[in-house]
């Protein structure tokens, strides 16, 4: 079903698509991925990060920065020549390596994610206090990137656009044609992973942490490596999807990590349906594409637009979209078109479970 | 001292110079089944949240099985060491279901990487089978634990506590809410579990308590008062006058507190 999916929109969408559309389309699929991320820890395990930026922009500096080293040998980037910097940062050196750039991107998100949750998770930050304070870790990152002019080049960020890899623009068609393919495989793959981890035992005692987190110690389980783990895993994913995002956008700056985008990351999970796997990737493609539309055709419009859907979701829909075609969709359909609800019986026998148990499994 | 399953010396837990527990020495035998009662506000929640590490006491210890001093160690290593607990309104997990919440006491070891890779062992799944059985829940099995009556959390939570296997088992006022003969049942169940397990049991309700009681302890402001058989308990005049204010009259069949 998943590579089936995956497959259509390899081979469907560059036809039906221009190269503008395309790229946009691919840039809105790595925002999934992201979006998979956040369901994970706030769908299934009920930690609200609103710092999911960091991680995010972590993983794109880290691929650019190995993209902007693609020079002649001797030469260090361009623009540290406008701030007197003769040798290149030490850290930037390991992003000479292709193998360790492309570990880095996932493994360097992860790790941060991992001590920071580990530290707040520790000492028992939950709830609303978690979610203040990684902002208040977000506004701190933003504020050092966008500070460090000799360093990442600051508040203009790192373009990736004019490297050249092994002979290859990336802004070329055909490097970008690669990379939506790449992040299609991604996602199905993320898919997959996110699949694996919600299904099982492990699945089940995040949810358990979710709803009661300290009655999960009185049976013996560590919330706090279980929460650790899954949010490192969270940020790994933003990693990847945040070195993707920057290629396809052709730039990395500290725009990534500012407190408004990683608000409307928890929106697209609100929308498409928190806790269900495609919902998120269902609320990060709709919308987006509606920003990208209404931006399009009304330019001042997007930002209410985006206010009153958050409004919306949270009234009408507080399970999101796919969690309402789950569970309310069909009876709701009825109603409004003035037809009877599907109660065969008493009502008080329609909602006893034990009647409805031995109706759907003992009458045939 | 081997025979012992649960020592306390000393133990005191001041809440801002409010003494919740004061100098509380008890100790049990491996098998035994214990009921602990007393007035509101006499210690006895408090009691359980020390032995069960989530409040530390002031002053004192706590010896479980041969681990002397459970101070140091959080409630997820005393739930391992095997101390399981029952809460005073049922906690289980209403999204998940009955099996569910069953496996989820059930399945060790309870580390991430295990509960990644591991399945739920075969044997496990019989044993929650087996509690799906004596606690009347086979029919709901794998219905969200939300639509189950209190009753029915009420005895899930019993089950996860079996689950977890473990040796000395705390039930905080397992009948509150149930009907007289849902409590009644619910008695037979832990005589049951005694055969097998060491249980504290704290209840209000005198009926109930005389239903299961071997030895019955009184605490009162935080230490103990009395121990004794239930008759014993019921005579001695200061618990009466703890319970009743007067030592004139005698004690009710059904003393509610709270």
């Amino acid at each position: 079903m998943v590579v089936a999916i995956a497959l259509l929109t390899i081979l469907l969408l560059p036809l039906l698509l221009s190269d503008f559309r395309l790229k946009l389309v691919g840039r809105f699929l790595s925002l999934a991925i992201l979006a998979l991320g956040i369901d994970l820890i706030w769908g299934y395990t009920g930690l609200l990060s609103l710092g999911h930026g960091i991680f995010f922009a972590l993983g794109g500096y880290a691929l650019a920065m190995h993209l902007n080293l693609q020079l002649p040998d001797g030469q260090i980037p361009e623009f540290f020549s406008l701030y007197g910097v003769q040798d290149l940062p030490w850290f930037w050196q390991p992003f000479y390596s292709m193998p360790f750039t492309f570990v880095a991107i996932w493994v360097i998100p992860m790790v941060t994610a991992g001590l920071l949750g580990y530290l707040v998770f520790r000492n028992r930050i939950r709830g609303v206090y978690f979610s203040i304070l990684t902002q208040a870790m977000l506004v701190v990152f933003f504020n050092f990137f966008n500070g460090q002019q000799k360093l990442i080049n600051g508040t203009n960020g790192l373009k990736t656009d004019t490297a050249t890899v092994m002979g290859v623009l990336m802004g070329s068609d055909g490097a970008q044609m690669a990379l939506f393919i790449l992040t299609v495989v991604i996602l199905a793959l993320a898919y997959g992973l996110c699949r694996w981890l919600t299904g099982g035992r492990f699945g089940r005692l995040l949810i358990a942490i979710r709803d009661d987190e300290s009655r999960t110690r009185f049976l013996g389980y560590n919330p706090t490596s279980f929460k650790t783990f899954v949010f490192a895993v969270s940020g790994a994913l933003a990693g990847i999807a945040g070195a993707l995002y920057t290629v396809q956008s052709g730039i990395v700056s500290p725009q990534y990590m500012e407190i408004a985008f990683s608000i409307e990351m928890v929106i697209w999970v609100a929308v498409g349906g928190r806790g269900t796997l495609i919902g998120a990737i269902i609320g990060a493609l709709m919308v987006n594409l509606a920003r990208s539309f209404l931006s399009e055709q009304f330019p001042e419009v997007w930002l209410f637009f985006q206010g009153i859907l958050f409004l919306g979701v949270v009234t009408v829909l507080p399970q999101g979209i796919v969690g309402w075609l789950r569970s309310e969709a069909g009876s709701q359909m009825r109603s409004l078109l003035g037809r009877p609800q599907r109660v065969s019986t008493y009502s008080s026998l329609e909602t006893d479970p034990e009647v409805q148990y031995e109706h759907e499994n003992l009458s045939h | 001292m081997s025979t012992k399953i649960l020592v306390t010396e000393n133990l005191t837990v001041s809440f801002g110079g409010f003494k919740a527990l004061n100098q509380l020495n008890f100790s049990m035998d491996v098998g035994e089944l214990r009921v602990i009662i007393g007035p509101n506000g006499a210690g006895k929640t408090t009691f359980l949240d020390v032995i069960t590490g989530k409040v530390r006491p002031t002053e004192g210890q706590v010896t479980f099985k041969n681990h002397r001093n459970l101070r140091k160690l959080s409630e997820y290593q005393i739930a391992q060491l095997g101390i399981g607990r029952k809460f005073q309104t049922p906690r289980v997990y209403p999204k998940l279901t009955p099996r569910e919440n069953l496996q989820l006491a059930c399945d060790r070891p309870k580390a991430v990487f295990p509960s990644l890779f591991g399945q739920s062992s075969p044997a496990s799944r019989q044993t929650v089978q087996g509690l799906l059985d004596t606690t009347g829940l086979v029919a709901k099995a794998d219905l969200p634990a939300q639509y189950l009556s209190h009753g029915e959390k009420q005895w899930l939570e019993i089950g996860m506590l079996v689950a977890q296997s473990p040796d000395l088992l705390l039930v905080d006022e397992p009948v509150a809410g149930l009907t007289d003969e849902e409590t009644v049942l619910t008695g037979e169940l832990l005589l049951s579990l005694a055969e097998s397990h060491s249980i504290i049991v704290i209840e209000h309700d005198m009926e109930f308590v005389r239903q299961i009681a071997q030895t019955v302890t009184v605490l009162h402001q935080g230490s103990v008062l009395c121990e004794g058989t239930m008759a014993e308990v019921q005579a001695n005049p200061q618990v009466i006058e703890v319970y009743l204010g007067s030592p004139a009259e005698s004690a009710p069949s059904r003393v509610q507190v709270g």
